[in-house]
């Protein structure tokens, strides 16, 4: 008050400390919106980081290392009746000695077969039962190389690092020089990961297994979610009377969207395993209980499309005797469809990406086969990724971070559709 | 007969009842459709609800019916140890013995006896099929016969079809009441029977959480200790730490991109947050595990700090991330909702924008931050697999965020993976840790509604 005296009014605003005030406000704003602008910049660079990351550790995944051998399908260690049962393990080890020749004691013999894969003997052995007249002829063929060799021949074990630290020895490494030098080691895309399932060994490994079981479960859930979570929402929203009940059922799907997915998984456990005793590890069971999470999501994505329908269109169908069921399905629903699709895929997105309720119905289980249907045991794609995540080879390493990025892939696609749909078929009204 | 084929068979029937009774619609009013009470389409669909509803009524009450039968008839021919297992045993081999006679791969051992037991479920299984099509198929046909009888220009199908289409869309929307139903049913079941084995105050109160693994019987502490207090002093660790990281970015990024950015802004940084929500946890999982924890424990070595590489720091800091966009979006909703009225009134006043936004927007937007912080809370409490893969596994008391501890979420994973006997307190009390979760997460959101309800200021 006694600087209000001391002053005349008019300086309070034009006065040195006014002055300094504006710039202190003024000062503030920037900071603030600095400060703004910093959290949004720190969201991006953690987005960044966190795909940046992925990719680094997973390009190299969908590569592999091929070997060449010169193989001699000696009639002697495959019965030409019955090739499936041939002695490959015996062919590769000698086509190794033939080219290492001054190799003889047997630990070395083993360290020399431990370069290639097992799949080598699973690749012979398919040929030979393709085609047997091979039987006894010597062919150049390329094989997948072991996971270590792998891991070298990309970089992630270090040359330089001594021996004893190194998974690699001495003596392994100057054999796989020798092939380098020759030319009979190349890298080659990984065509096993994208068609094969899963494998105790990382260069055999493949997503193909998760993938389609990922896709089983999907379809079950669609099948389950997308015409019930429709009906619930046209009813909710067009025929439900102002009733209590209504309204309870309102609130009760607003809170089953907040309940955490594992929570799920136990509800799929105790009704859908030891309740009505489907069987464990199946797509059905997996899409059954993914269903029920995306039950929410659909029916408040749905009613959110039926409200974006004006009334008009409803009045004009009443005008020319419709009655509502008839407004509803010739009218209010078409023009809602775009709508209710982007829904229905971000559902199905988000359902993709779900890995915890599974983990409760037992699609933990290493399964090698590809499911065939809803019913074979299978696993899915983000708990297979969980599941490499978990195990302590290296090269699994790349390949979770290549499983990563198919998965993202599959979701960026998904949402891309559901931009899509909105974009293109979005009536403003 | 195959399940699968008979139902096929009998919507066979309802589809033709379907078009005969469209045909017939048409063909009674000599081809001027005008003249019928009802559109032909309802005279297709009142044929085929007449047969196909009692139909397939009666064929899943055959099914259902028909497997509380042929499970006691399996039962009553196995071995006598068997019919005296436990029922989880038993159900077990029940269901494997199915799976067997479907030609799937049981999860236990084949004996002769699940071989016997898969043969008669096969047998007992093609008999069932039999009758209850049989049975079937001739109720669908006499009301087939009645149904289609009674079109005429008069008849009023419209109004029975309609009545019937709104029974199915009020159970759709009831099937969400009886999954909470099922959910609440579910836990509170195996829960109660946990707490038959522990009591409910050693399971609230009690300081120490060691579920083991029982090798042999006489073992000591083999009943393992059931203190859930460990367990919510690590989740709530857990979810603090998120709620720093993910409260001050999500509310102020919202506040910039509601506020403040450009539209060019907007545009590129709405799409950014879309993407960081849509990430699978088990990607975040993944980062928390292999990136961050790694990156913390050797950035903390050389501060000398000692940091755990499971740390609550690392789990809690890539779930923060996660909720981000969460927190954001919901945020920009509350913000949204503030009338223009108020800003304007604000800077007609003389105030800067950082005035108007901390003074007026915000304390008018707070009730539905409030409400969207308490869903994120929920959120982060409820979130699995970033715990799983990055946090620890054992049980630790411990304010030290450094440190390994363990969530809910994380032992109710741990207790279910593998393989399950069902009667142990170790299994019934990850049912008993999903009751407690279920009642957190629906109690944080019935008070995010009320505080929504109750503070929202009303501005027209």
């Amino acid at each position: 008050m006694t600087e209000m005296t001391a002053n005349p009014p008019a300086a309070i605003h034009s006065g040195k400390a006014a002055q300094a005030r504006l710039r202190r406000r003024y000062g503030a704003e920037r900071r603030f919106r600095l400060i703004c602008m910093g959290t949004l910049a720190i969201a991006a660079v953690f987005l960044v980081i966190l795909i940046g990351s992925i990719v680094l550790r997973g390009w190299s995944g969908f590569l592999a290392t091929e070997m060449e051998l010169t193989v001699t399908l000696d009639p002697a260690q495959i019965d030409a009746a019955n090739p499936a049962q041939g002695n490959y393990r015996t062919i590769v080890v000698d086509a190794l000695q033939r080219e290492f020749p001054d190799v003889t004691s047997r630990s070395d013999i083993r360290a020399l077969l431990g370069m290639v894969s097992n799949g080598a003997f699973v690749k012979l052995q398919n040929m030979v039962t393709a085609d047997p007249s091979l039987i006894g002829q010597t062919i150049d063929i390329w094989v997948p190389a072991a996971s270590d060799i792998d891991m070298l021949n990309k970089g992630y074990i270090e040359r330089d690092a001594p021996e004893e630290l190194r998974r690699v020895d001495d003596q392994t490494l100057a054999w796989i020089d020798t092939f380098e030098a020759d030319g009979r080691m190349k890298t080659v895309f990984n065509w096993t990961f994208f068609t094969t399932g899963d494998s105790r060994e990382p260069e055999l490994a493949g997503i193909a297994g998760a993938a389609l079981g990922s896709f089983w479960m999907l379809l079950v859930t669609f099948l389950v979610s997308f015409p019930t979570g429709v009906a619930a929402a046209v009813y909710l929203e067009e025929f439900a009377p102002k009733k209590r009940w209504v309204d309870i059922i309102e609130v009760n799907i607003n809170n089953l969207a907040a309940v955490p997915s594992i929570v799920f998984g136990l509800l799929g456990l105790a009704v859908f395993l030891n309740l009505m005793h489907l069987p464990r590890s199946a797509p059905l069971v997996g899409g059954l209980t993914l269903a029920l999470m995306t039950l929410p999501t659909i029916i408040i994505t749905t009613r959110a499309a039926l409200k974006g329908v004006p009334p008009s269109i409803r009045e004009a169908a009443y005008g020319i005797g419709a009655s509502p069921v008839q407004a509803i399905a010739h009218h209010v629903l078409p023009l809602a469809l775009p709508r209710l699709l982007t829904g229905a895929i971000i559902g199905m997105a988000q359902a993709l990406g779900e890995t915890a309720p599974l983990l409760m119905i037992g699609m933990v289980a290493f399964i090698v086969d590809l499911p065939h249907g809803p019913m074979d045991a299978a696993t899915a794609l983000p708990v297979q990724i969980f599941l490499w995540a978990d195990s302590p080879e290296r090269g699994f390493v790349e390949k979770t971070s290549a499983a990563i990025m198919v998965l993202l892939g599959f979701l960026i696609f998904m949402n891309g559709i559901a931009v899509f749909l909105r974009q293109r078929f979005e009536v403003r009204w | 007969m195959n399940l699968t084929i008979a139902t096929f068979v009998l919507l066979g029937l309802a589809a033709t009842g379907y078009l005969m009774g469209r045909r017939r619609a048409v063909r009674v009013t000599g081809g001027n459709t005008a003249l019928l009470h009802s559109r032909p389409v309802y005279h297709g669909w009142y044929v085929a609800l007449a047969c196909g509803l009692p139909a397939i009524a009666l064929w899943l009450a055959a099914i259902v019916i028909g497997d509380t039968l042929i499970d006691g008839a399996v039962i009553a021919s196995l071995p006598q140890d068997l019919q005296q297992a436990s029922t989880p045993v038993l159900n077990r081999f029940l269901t494997d013995a199915h799976t067997l006679s479907l030609g799937g791969t049981p999860t236990i051992e084949i004996t002769p006896a699940l071989e016997q037991a898969a043969a008669d479920y096969a047998r007992l299984d093609a008999l069932r099929g039999w009758i209850g099509f049989v049975g079937a198929f001739a109720v669908g046909l006499v009301a087939f016969g009645f149904s289609y009888r009674r079109i005429a220009v008069t008849t009023r199908t419209r109004q029975p079809v309609e009545r019937v289409l709104m029974i199915v869309l009020l159970i759709a929307a009831a099937i969400s009441i009886l999954t909470t139903v099922g959910i609440v049913f579910s836990v509170l079941f195996e829960s109660l029977r946990f707490f038959h084995k522990v009591p409910l105050f050693e399971f609230l109160f009690g300081l120490q959480w060691s579920p083991q693994i029982a090798l042999r019987t006489d073992q000591v502490g083999s009943s393992g200790a059931f203190g859930i207090l460990p367990l919510l002093v690590g989740t709530a660790m857990v979810t603090v730490i998120a709620m720093l990281v993910a409260g001050p970015i999500g509310l102020l990024s919202a506040v910039y991109l509601a506020e403040y950015a450009k539209p060019r802004v907007r545009a590129f940084a709405k799409p950014m947050l879309e993407i960081l929500a849509g990430i699978p946890t088990v990607v975040y999982g993944f980062f928390a595990a292999l990136v961050v924890a790694p990156w913390l424990r050797d950035a903390g070595a050389t501060i000398g700090l000692d940091v755990a590489s499971e740390s609550a720091l690392a789990a809690g800091f890539v779930m923060g991330i996660m909720i981000i966009p969460f927190v954001s979006s919901l945020t920009d909703d509350a913000l949204a909702a503030v009338p223009k009225a108020l800003r304007d009134a604000s800077y007609g006043l003389g105030a800067t924008q950082q005035e108007t936004i901390t003074r007026v927007i915000l304390p008018s937007a707070l009730p539905g931050i409030v409400a969207g912080l308490l869903l994120a809370v929920s959120r982060a409490i409820g979130e699995t697999m970033i715990v799983v893969m990055a946090a620890g596994l054992a049980a630790n008391l411990t304010a030290n965020p450094l440190e390994a501890v363990t969530t809910v979420t994380v032992q109710i994973v741990t207790l279910l993976v593998g393989d399950q006997e069902f009667d142990s307190a170790k299994t019934l009390a990850a049912f008993a840790l999903g009751l407690v979760l279920f009642i957190i997460t629906l109690g944080l959101n019935v008070i995010a509604l009320r505080v929504v309800q109750k503070y929202r200021e009303k501005y027209d």
